[in-house]
């Protein structure tokens, strides 16, 4: 038995990295501490896609990898409109080699962002983002908000580790000297360790933001007693918990990025924070999702120049998110043929894309059987990142981190995988250049 | 006609958990369901377990509701997955974003059958 330490997590945006686990006969068998239940799950493993598959009459036949790629690279070689969507849960290397096959095909290249954090993406292009690192939060904020975010189940040690419950260089008391603000539209595990737990209607926290901006830009009385389902007493109050912060943080989650106004929610979020800094110290940062959609983000804006939705059938970048986010490109049954890597549309996407992707020819790389799986039509399963392989992720902070190998895959990485794939599409292109 | 209300979705340890698991019971238990307020399921007659079917302009799923306090009256919450995302709308509205959160819906007590993910996905094909 072999004791790994500082193993890091592929699970989530928190990308915790002092992991300790046993290795015994090239298994992990135990997750000794640092990971959550989510985390410690996905590190002790789960029932596997076995073999490279085929869909022959309606089933899936195994295959070998060989045949799989040849199919692969056919169906997208053929296509006049393919999609290359998710990447969110691998490593940079294998994005990086995904760009460069979307470039290839003249393909649309989107990420998991698009149902995620994409209007965050959107609104700090808008208005930027005055935010820190977590080490920052950690040893700095006396102050922490959750806006439209249930850590406690989502991000389970986003709080031990980084913001409410940790202890740094200026906050060693932990907790015992921290405040602790959740807004959220019903009551979560999150909600029951606040100090102040403000319930708002769902879809009002455009109204909620805009009324703390005008509190602390010192426009009370322009605030009606009750706003969004918040009154008025409890929005004073939470803003003089912002004004005598030595240093607020904020985290804002899904709540707010699903919601009617999304990227505006986003913006009028960024604007309060500004607002804040006519007092003091005050930070904002999205929680992440995968473990890597910030990586992603980050690889398709260097090699693109820009973060998701990123259409390259015209031999040069296009951008326009509300055009040719992969949802909308399924709604309007425009792609024939889409490459899914390391995400699950057929579970995340609404129902009426789904309709359109279960039709065209879907090529999927995974290492666990989805709903996806249900309708793919080439199947690749893949090593397991952070546990199988190696490679950098970044974590929702915008911090690289190198993912380890704790045991060896019967299983091809994913860079590998897509390279073969991008190596043959070229060999059939030059066959048809001639 | 079933009762009015505003549908969510969200995460939820169990279902993060089997986020690789995703044809696994353990998720199927959890992500097959909607939370609903004691004062609403009252009004609907149905209790902890029992079927529901959730409508909305674009689809409809039958779930296992569950009374969980906290959730304020009208609203429902479904954790993300196939059951909430097969009630959604795929018009981003052009923002690249679907509305996941804050739709409208109806809901009703039923005798139909919960789809399991399998056959969930068939309805797609």
């Amino acid at each position: 038995m072999v004791e790994v330490t500082d193993v890091v997590c592929s699970l989530c945006g928190c990308v915790c990295d002092d992991i300790t686990v046993e290795v015994e006969d090239n298994k992990v068998t135990k997750v000794k501490k640092g990971a959550c239940s989510v985390g410690k799950s996905k590190i002790m493993g789960h029932n596997r896609i076995k073999s490279p598959a085929i869909r022959v009459n309606g089933e899936l036949t195994d295959c070998s990898y060989d045949e799989a790629i040849k199919k692969a690279a056919e169906i997208l070689a053929a296509s006049r409109r393919p999609l290359l969507y998710g990447w969110s849960s691998t490593v940079c290397e294998a994005q990086k080699v995904g760009v460069e096959l979307a470039e290839e095909l003249g393909a649309v290249i989107d990420n998991t962002a698009s149902v995620c954090h994409g209007p965050s993406v959107l609104a700090i292009q808008d208005v930027g983002l005055p935010s820190c690192t977590l080490g920052e939060v950690k040893n700095r904020a006396d102050l922490i908000i959750y806006w439209g975010a249930n850590p406690a189940e989502a991000h389970a040690n986003h709080m031990k580790r980084y913001s409410y419950v940790s202890k740094g260089f200026w906050t060693e008391e932990g907790k015992k000297a921290k405040k602790l603000v959740i807004v959220d539209v019903r009551a979560t595990k999150t909600s029951k360790m606040a100090d102040v737990f403000l319930q708002l209607e769902q879809g009002k926290d455009y109204l909620v933001f805009s009324a703390l901006r005008a509190i602390l830009y010192g426009h009370e009385e322009v605030v009606p007693d009750e706003v969004g389902g918040v009154s008025k007493k409890d929005l004073l109050e939470t803003a003089e918990m912002m004004k005598s912060a030595k240093f607020g943080a904020t985290f804002f989650g899904m709540g707010v990025t699903h919601t009617g106004a999304r990227q505006n929610n986003i913006v009028n979020a960024i604007q309060m924070t500004r607002a804040a800094h006519t007092h003091t110290k005050f930070t904002i940062t999205p929680m992440r999702g995968h473990y890597n959609v910030a990586g992603i983000n980050q690889v398709c804006t260097w090699e693109t120049g820009f973060p998701f939705a990123v259409d390259l059938t015209r031999g040069y970048a296009w951008y326009n998110p509300g055009e040719l986010s992969a949802t909308d490109l399924l709604i309007r049954q425009e792609c024939d043929a889409a490459l899914v890597i390391a995400s699950d549309p057929g579970a995340h996407f609404p129902g009426e894309s789904i309709k359109h992707l279960a039709k065209v020819p879907v090529i999927q790389i995974d290492p666990f059987p989805n709903p996806t799986t249900e309708f793919a039509d080439v199947v690749f399963p893949a090593a397991v990142s952070g546990v199988e392989a190696e490679g950098n992720v970044y974590r929702m902070d915008n911090i690289p981190i190198r993912l380890r190998k704790l045991i060896d895959s019967e299983y091809p990485e994913d860079e590998e995988i897509l390279k073969r794939i991008l190596d043959e599409v070229r060999a059939i292109k030059e066959k048809e250049d001639k | 006609m079933g009762t009015k209300v505003n549908l969510i979705s969200g995460r939820t340890t169990i279902q993060g958990r089997n986020l690789d698991s995703k044809m696994s019971e353990e998720y199927f238990e959890e992500v097959a369901r909607c939370d609903l307020n004691k004062a609403d399921m009252e009004k609907l007659g149905v209790a902890t377990d029992e079927s529901v079917k959730v409508r909305t302009s674009f689809g409809e799923v039958v779930v296992k509701a569950k009374e969980v306090a906290g959730t304020p009256e009208g609203l429902v919450f479904i954790p993300m997955g196939p059951w909430a995302n097969a009630l959604v709308s795929g018009d981003t509205h052009g923002a690249g974003m679907p509305v996941y959160k804050g739709i409208d819906a109806e809901i009703e007590k039923t005798g139909d059958k919960v789809l399991h993910v399998k056959e969930l996905m068939q309805t797609y094909m």
